[in-house]
């Protein structure tokens, strides 16, 4: 589904990711672990085709989706023509507006209105509590509340992959166990989903494969369950 | 003061203050969903109501080209005022386009946005007075002026359309950023730029759409202006420009409810400020009255700090 071949970026003179190579394909969920600023989120980013200087530049290598060369993009397309969902680092959900109105401007570009009905009753039925807070300003809500947000705009954009950065950040450890229960739901329903996380515990525990990154480099990759038991990882990342 | 004379006053005010807030309305979309504050924007007003004056006398026959048939009065002010805003909308998309998207495309820090922005109004004037000169031009009458008294208090036919136009416009600008999708990215524009293209919605014809809106009310505001005042001349729109600016900053710059109250309220500061006192203390008085009013809320009546999350 996603492929990104010997991709290097950089943000200004900066080079952020030296060459690196990982695959998903449909219907996996695929995590992606390693260190803060390893590269994770600039990784995401650069598959979003979001523009300098908040993301960074691609200076060689290749994205492509289903075979088709993201690179040339542009990022409200990637969404809404290629159906690929980012669930951003920090949520970024829009506190000045409502939850409702938060997911009713995910579904911007969509035209196939009875999915769409779908979709808002799939949304409130994985996250009760947003349907219960549906008039409220965002602003207003938990943190762990803003993340089910932030995961249900990323359903309503219609997305059929989706991208998580982060999202047991900040949350407490049960929520996070439910959220990650939820991606599995979502993922064995036939989302494709490709989560990166510090916190390399739970990831493991959900995902089908991992790639383990550090300092701009892919350095390990395998099956979740594989992964879970390397010696090394246990002692960097698992604790 | 007599309660003729100050009713009288209280019509004034709202007609001044429904220019003042048709005005204000594009200064505060534009920052809305950009942050940046378009001080081209009185000159888009100015733009506005040439392109009025232009369109009307070519609807009344005045050039050798001309419509093969004659229009009642009505509605050659009717067209005058659509085609007008249709054609001003156009000039403020150019100038997004050509002024201030290459800057936002290269990262342009907003205070170079800002420079940019004075010197467009300072192009559009110049502009202005290198193609057409120095000399004033009158603005047809097009609606001809009927004098109401009621109770003693006189008002114009125009006058009622001015406050009458100004109220529609807040209506359904109100509609259409709180009830639309367009608006609701308007509104998370303003809240977090960068999530915006994530929703699948391109943030361009959001801003585009948001000049368009801009710019055609400016028109609006131009053309009657020009029908209650029918003076023309390049340098119209930079005193009530930076007035209505002024406006939409007391009432709490980027929101609509915002230009509204701060237009009406220096509407009626400036008025009744006159009524009082000689009339060459009028702006220093009202001016003083307001950087009170900001010292004491500096956000504006509507306006909320902004926090700046990164």
């Amino acid at each position: 589904m996603l492929k990104i071949e010997n991709l290097h970026v950089s943000y200004g003179n900066i080079e952020a990711l030296h060459g690196i190579s990982l695959e998903v394909q449909e219907g996996e969920m695929v995590a992606l672990l390693g260190a803060n600023g390893a590269g994770k989120s600039t990784t995401l980013m650069s598959i979003m085709r979001l523009p300098p200087p908040e993301a960074p530049r691609v200076t060689s290598g290749s994205i492509t989706c289903r075979g088709v060369d993201l690179l040339p993009v542009a990022p409200h397309l990637v969404v809404a023509k290629y159906g690929i969902g980012l669930v951003p680092e920090g949520r970024r959900v829009f506190g000045n507006l409502t939850v409702f109105e938060n997911l009713k401007l995910a579904t911007y570009a969509r035209k196939d209105m009875e999915q769409v009905a779908r979709d808002y009753e799939r949304v409130f039925a994985l996250f009760p509590r947003l349907a219960d807070r549906k008039d409220q300003r965002v602003e207003t809500l938990s943190g762990g509340e803003q993340q089910m947000l932030a995961t249900g705009r990323a359903f309503m954009c219609g997305a059929k992959f989706i991208l998580l950065d982060e999202p047991s950040m900040g949350l407490a450890p049960l929520l996070m166990q439910e959220l990650f229960k939820v991606l599995k739901e979502v993922n064995r329903s036939g989302t494709t989903i490709f989560v990166v996380e510090q916190n390399a515990n739970i990831a493991l525990k959900y995902a089908h494969r991992a790639y383990l990154m550090e300092a701009g480099y892919i350095v390990r990759e395998g099956a979740a369950k594989d992964m879970a038991n390397k010696d090394e990882m246990k002692k960097a990342y698992l604790g | 003061m007599d309660i003729q004379s100050f009713f009288q006053d209280v019509l004034n005010a709202f007609q001044w203050g429904s220019f003042y807030a048709l005005i204000a309305l594009g200064y505060t979309l534009v920052y809305g969903v950009l942050l940046l504050i378009n001080f081209a924007h009185g000159d888009i007003f100015m733009v506005g109501a040439y392109i009025g004056f232009f369109v009307a006398t070519f609807l009344l026959g005045t050039y050798a080209v001309h419509l093969p048939f004659h229009l009642p009065h009505l509605v050659i002010f009717v067209l005058t005022l659509v085609i007008t805003m249709i054609l001003t909308a156009g000039v403020g998309v150019t100038l997004e386009r050509v002024a201030y998207r290459p800057l936002r495309r290269k990262g342009a820090g907003r205070l170079y946005i800002v420079i940019t922005a004075l010197m467009a109004g300072l192009i559009l004037e110049n502009g202005n007075l290198a193609l057409l000169g120095a000399s004033r031009k009158a603005f047809p009458t097009l609606i001809h002026d009927t004098v109401y008294t009621v109770a003693g208090v006189s008002f114009t036919n125009i006058r009622i359309v001015v406050i009458l136009a100004a109220l529609a416009v807040f209506l359904f600008l109100e509609t259409i950023v709180r009830k639309t999708k367009i608006g609701m990215a308007m509104r998370a524009i303003s809240f977090d730029r960068v999530a915006v293209p994530l929703m699948g919605i391109p943030i361009d014809t959001v801003i585009v759409f948001t000049f368009i809106l801009g710019s055609s009310m400016a028109a609006l505001a131009g053309v009657l202006f020009v029908s209650a005042y029918p003076v023309l001349e390049p340098y119209m729109g930079a005193m009530i420009g930076w007035k209505a600016f002024i406006a939409a900053v007391v009432g709490g710059i980027g929101d609509i409810r915002g230009a509204f109250i701060g237009g009406f309220l220096l509407g009626f500061i400036e008025i009744f400020v006159a009524a009082v006192f000689p009339s060459t203390f009028r702006d220093l008085i009202s001016f003083g009255i307001l950087l009170i009013f900001l010292s004491l809320k500096p956000t504006g009546i509507f306006g909320v700090a902004r926090a700046q999350k990164i």
